[in-house]
């Protein structure tokens, strides 16, 4: 699982932050962090709070590109 | 016609964020022909904002900053393949490894590096090292995991800030340097630029604004200090450079394409021109490469190094790719971005540099929760929040409207007495870091381009 959140549009209403407080996180009153690969026990929180996001900030996917045969490879220097 | 334009061979060359979505938005407007994406780095597509972000605290690895697919693609990915040129008459791509890939439509997404430490042999030195790539965070984050004593930034602007950020959340020692008069003084001028220095120096960051740094110190291949322009030095065991980007347009140079230093310039709807100003219909741009004009400010042909408009731009060009002319959109979206930096939530909307004066609409610098509003002639062209962001819509509108410049009061939190003053945007040339929005068309009254009458 793969997510990204549009932090354009993000305006720190922290939804997700009470439904995936293990992926979700508030730095200060507002700026979001967030884990882009979660866990995959955490797959229903995630969807959860890609749901109740008042602004539907956060997509949820597969790995984009995983069909070109090319992992991340940036441990593999 | 419209079963003509969603058939075909397209190539998009970049892999990264625009590129990405352009691919997933041809294919959900029913291009069926071949696709193929060329990128010349080894991954598939990734997100750069955490990589100076969660990434440096050591909470995220490089390698899991992927990017969620919004639908299959079905393309030939070639990744780790460099595109080396054009040729707009035979209509192929040319590969680095000498391959050749003929298209129908090309898309140009070729974003931006990181700007080089101008000395190539004090580049070298172990411990110099910059940050754009997955590979560069996660090395960086591995020299901060190793407890440098001192970790030097050179360069101020939103990556420079971000990465001082995070070497102060883990409680390294850092010091920031920066020609201009202040951090983030090319993005959002003098106001704000005041105030972010002040931020810095409340983290415990040394920042020295008003000085380069003119060599980087090493012994035995190692980096061991810093020498400045006021003859002082430091000793540092890490040296990031975050002196802007370059935009990679180098491979374009004899394609006959509208391609230099400043980006590829393109039409409201994102079709390349030549290098006569003649406007192409099988070559698009989007993205940081790309420089294209805006309505809302004066038609100024803009560059954007922004997440959101990588992804705005990518889907218009590849509307515009599959639609039959009327049906073509232009590229319209208010520029927009953000940053988080020493706790705080920054987001912009509209072009701050495109401003002569500013006012603080709401909140203030003593709270450290505020919003700056931009003007330029009279009218709001800008906006700028600190951990105000819910706000920011509001002012959306009023840029989109050219609504007057100061904006009418209203606010329940704005100042009791709102002063304007000028904006301050100091002339790009002598900052270290560059401006993330860079205007590159020719405004008189801003001296970006001098006239010299004969005699």
């Amino acid at each position: 699982m793969q997510i990204v959140v549009d932090l354009n549009r993000c305006q720190g209403y922290a939804q997700c932050v009470f439904l995936a407080p293990r992926v979700f996180e508030l730095h200060g009153e507002e700026a979001l962090r967030y884990a882009p690969a979660p866990p995959d026990d955490q797959a229903e929180r995630v969807r959860r709070a890609a749901a109740a996001c008042p602004v539907q900030a956060i997509l949820v996917g597969d790995r984009a590109g995983a069909e070109s045969g090319k992992g991340a490879a940036a441990d593999d220097r | 016609m419209t079963g003509e334009l969603t058939q075909g061979r397209i190539v998009i060359v970049g892999a990264s964020l625009a590129g990405l979505r352009a691919a997933e938005t041809l294919r959900a407007e029913g291009f069926g022909g071949e696709l193929t994406l060329v990128g010349d780095e080894p991954h598939p597509p990734y997100d750069r904002p955490p990589l100076s972000k969660q990434v440096l605290l050591g909470r995220v690895a490089a390698a899991d900053a992927g990017l969620p697919a919004r639908r299959p693609v079905d393309a030939h990915w070639k990744l780790g393949v460099r595109a080396s040129g054009v040729d707009p008459v035979t209509k192929e791509v040319l590969l680095a490894d000498g391959g050749r890939l003929p298209y129908d439509r090309l898309l140009i997404a070729t974003g931006t590096r990181a700007r080089p430490w101008p000395n190539p042999e004090e580049a070298r030195l172990d411990g110099v090292l910059t940050v754009r790539t997955m590979e560069d965070a996660a090395g960086l984050a591995e020299r901060l995991d190793a407890g440098p004593r001192r970790v030097l930034v050179i360069g101020a602007g939103f990556t420079g800030s971000e990465i001082a950020s995070a070497c102060r959340e883990r409680g390294l020692a850092v010091t920031v340097a920066e020609r201009g008069p202040a951090p983030l003084v090319g993005a959002l001028g003098g106001t704000l630029g005041a105030f972010a220095a002040r931020l810095q120096r409340a983290h415990g960051v040394h920042l020295r604004c008003g000085v380069t740094v003119t060599s980087l110190l090493g012994s035995g291949g190692r980096l061991t200090g810093a020498e400045f322009s006021d003859g002082t030095r430091i000793e540092a065991d890490v040296a990031v450079v975050a002196l802007g980007a370059v935009r990679n347009t180098e491979w374009l140079a004899d394609s006959g394409l509208a391609a230099g230093p400043r980006g590829l310039a393109c039409d409201a709807g994102c079709r390349a021109f030549t290098m006569y100003g003649i406007v192409t219909d099988d070559v698009f741009v989007a993205g940081d490469v790309a420089r294209f004009p805006h309505p809302l400010f004066e038609y100024q042909m803009l560059s954007l190094e922004h997440w959101g408009n990588a992804v705005e731009q990518a889907e218009v060009a590849a509307h515009n790719m599959v639609s039959p002319g009327p049906r073509r959109r232009p590229h319209l979206a208010v520029p927009a971005f953000w940053s988080s930096q020493f706790g705080l939530n920054i987001k912009s909307v509209g072009v701050p540099t495109f401003s002569d004066q500013v006012t603080i609409a709401q909140g203030s610098v003593e709270e450290g929760r505020l919003v700056v509003v931009y003007g330029y002639r009279g009218r709001v062209t800008a906006a700028v929040s600190v951990n105000r962001a819910k706000w920011l819509e509001h002012y959306r509108r009023l840029i989109e409207t050219a609504a007057p410049f100061p904006p009418a009061p209203g606010a329940a939190d704005r100042p009791e007495a709102p002063r304007v003053v000028p904006s301050d945007v100091p002339d790009p040339k002598v900052l270290s870091h560059g401006p993330t929005v860079a205007l590159t068309g020719h405004l008189p009254d801003r001296r970006l381009a001098v006239v010299r009458p004969a005699g």
